[in-house]
């Protein structure tokens, strides 16, 4: 059994459907009762609970202080390669973007890993775009092998590999995975990566399997948002957390909400997400779930990032540089994104403590390895 | 509709057939629940005789026999006891009890995973009874089991739901059917136990040794149904919203 079969039985129009449609008493029901379903969480991710953004903020911050305390987890990217061989319409790296490709080399990781260690961080998010020529499962091992001692905790965001893959790079300190589908839609889907691995869409979507069956510690989700209607692909996100969750027990899972954010020519979002649908989006996942964890990049602005540290989010990153070499190799070499809050780790660490929480910089030590 | 396995049921109150004071009383008691599984102890049971006092009693189109392994004290003689069973019984379904202890009858668990493994292999429909352990019904999931069947308090105490907070967890965490079983004393319990969402109950001591067996049967029947009914009509929480500070979300209206 994979989530693929689980997937199969549900029809996008459908959910979308029922999402819209429900009412004021299904979100009031959503906040009141003391067990909540699926369809909880639609009725509060639906337009109708707009008007309820307060009170669902105030049953988020209380849950996620319940289990998180006043914490935030702090974490940085890594960009280990922008060479890609699939085109994703959204994306800075996408092959038909013409621009100069670059795979780090041993003494570049160790440049690189120099300059953030002395940001302060212990958790570093490896990230590269999809070129099985070079950035294949033996690069991973060397880069983990290089990395690895310099960290508390080392994730990944890389194409999906196959689980004897996984298999070998958990052994080596790979903590967690991050694999968003994108949009759980079918045919967008298809348009938005119409050239590469990439574009198979049932390999993407079984790939938290085949990570759970590897046995990994942690692994993240989501979608992209703007690409299809965030309400129905938020749905789905939590339809897959759900099966996840009760399949592979044993992990810990984790959501972000990357919004579509401007490149060198790039897309426009064909849906747009205010900060207040963000935030109903945020408290919704938080009610529905008071385990998972919940991340937001720098991709958001400084004051969207000062408040929700309040409202359910538990890590974030700071300093953050989405070109590989852009902390000490090629500060210069093109983004995969622009980001928008550019403040630096200490700032966004005093920001956190003025707002009555700790930054903690290291949470995971993994003993066996 | 409850399904386990590829058995449907309408009743989700299952019973036992000890401790009464005739096989009649039983009988009648049985009908009364409406209980479509019922499970008997293979060592109350005369394996070479047809004509058994509790078996024939048990003749009804409607009950599906659960038999149990009482009385074994490890993996070793479970799978032994179930094989019997199967043969005489003609049913591979199979409710696992190993409880090594005499005194409190406590489930041993790392028998109980053992025996799981084994008995997933062989064929069997398994329901292993077992300590309101989270960790270990999703290790016997794992290993095959078709339901599970966590304690709500000591066997036979009638003490209630004592380990309410752990069943809570194992229902949210399931993905086979949770069916409370043991230290369930009165209807209410069972209420209870169906109301928190469990998708079964099964009850035999506080029916059997009622003032009026077939009455309190009846009316654990009618506690099942409503309990049940509680749970699909959706329970209101019971935590008070924090109190309001400065709103949190003001400051979406500054931009
Ligand atoms: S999103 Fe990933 S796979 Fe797609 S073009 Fe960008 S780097 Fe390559």
């Amino acid at each position: 059994m994979s989530f693929r079969a689980q997937f199969e039985l549900h029809d996008w129009n459908e959910v979308k459907q029922s999402i819209y449609s429900k009412t004021s008493a299904d979100v009031e029901t959503a906040l009141h009762v003391s067990k909540r379903t699926l369809e909880d969480f639609k009725a509060l991710i639906s337009p109708a609970a707009s008007r309820y953004l307060e009170p669902m903020a105030r049953l988020s911050r209380e849950l996620t202080q319940k289990r998180f305390g006043k914490t935030i987890q702090m974490y940085i990217p890594l960009y280990l390669s922008n060479e890609c061989t699939n085109i994703c319409t959204y994306c800075g790296f996408s092959l038909d973007n013409k621009v100069r490709r670059r795979t780090l080399n041993a003494d570049e990781i160790l440049k690189e890993v120099e300059v953030i260690k002395s940001l302060g961080y212990e958790h570093v998010l490896l990230v590269t775009g999809e070129a099985n020529q070079t950035v294949h499962v033996d690069y991973f091992k060397k880069a983990l092998d290089l990395i690895r001692p310099h960290f508390a905790q080392v994730s990944m965001e890389v194409q999906p590999l196959n689980q004897d893959e996984y298999e070998q790079l958990i052994p080596l300190g790979l903590h967690s995975v991050l694999i968003y589908q994108e949009t759980y839609h079918q045919e967008d889907y298809r348009k938005h990566h119409p050239k590469g691995k990439k574009s198979n869409f049932n390999y993407r979507l079984e790939t938290p399997d085949r990570l759970g069956r590897a046995g990994i510690y942690k692994m993240g989700l989501g979608v992209l948002i703007g690409l299809e209607d965030w309400r129905t692909d938020s749905f789905f996100t939590a339809l897959h957390l759900n099966y996840l969750e009760r399949t592979y027990w044993q992990t810990r899972y984790s959501l972000s909400f990357p919004r579509l954010r401007p490149f060198s020519g790039g897309l426009e979002p064909k849906v747009e997400m205010t900060d207040k649908e963000l935030v109903q989006l945020i408290c919704a996942y938080r009610i529905m779930n008071e385990e998972v964890e919940i991340s937001l990049s720098t991709r958001e602005s400084e004051k969207f990032r000062n408040h929700c540290i309040q409202l359910g989010v538990t890590s974030i990153s700071a300093g953050s540089k989405t070109n590989p070499g852009g902390y000490a190799v090629e500060p210069d070499s093109l983004e995969q994104f622009e980001i928008s809050d550019e403040r630096s780790p200490a700032q966004i660490a005093e920001m956190i403590r003025m707002g009555g929480y700790e930054p903690v910089w290291k949470d995971w030590d993994n003993v066996f390895v | 509709m409850l399904k386990i396995a590829d058995k449907e049921f309408q009743s989700r109150l299952f019973t036992g057939t000890g401790k009464f004071s005739s096989s009649d009383l039983m009988e009648e008691a049985l009908l009364a629940s409406g209980s479509e599984l019922v499970t008997v102890a293979l060592r109350r049971v005369d394996m070479n005789n047809t004509q058994d006092d509790i078996l024939t009693h048990l003749k009804h189109a409607h009950i599906h026999l659960l038999p149990n392994t009482s009385g074994v004290r490890n993996a070793k003689e479970a799978v032994f006891a179930a094989q019997l069973a199967r043969e005489a019984l003609e049913t591979n379904w199979l409710k696992l009890e190993i409880h090594p202890d005499p005194k409190y009858l406590m489930p041993d668990p790392i028998e109980t995973l053992k025996a799981t493994e084994e008995l997933a292999k062989l064929g069997f429909v398994i329901l292993p009874y077992i300590h309101a352990d989270p960790v270990l019904c999703k290790r016997l999931e794992n290993a095959g089991a078709s339901a599970v069947m966590p304690l709500g308090s000591p066997i036979g105490s009638n003490k209630g739901l004592k380990t309410i907070d752990f069943l809570e967890i194992i229902i949210e965490q399931s993905n086979v059917p949770v069916v409370v079983d043991a230290g369930i004393g009165s209807p209410s319990d069972a209420a209870l136990a169906m109301e928190i969402g469990a998708d079964a109950v099964l009850v035999n001591t506080a029916i059997a040794v009622a003032g009026d067996p077939v009455a309190m049967a009846a009316a654990f029947k009618l506690a099942v149904q409503a309990g049940r009914m509680a749970f699909e009509a959706r329970l209101g929480n019971k935590g008070n919203f924090a109190a309001a500070t400065s709103p949190l979300t003001a400051f979406l209206d500054e931009f």
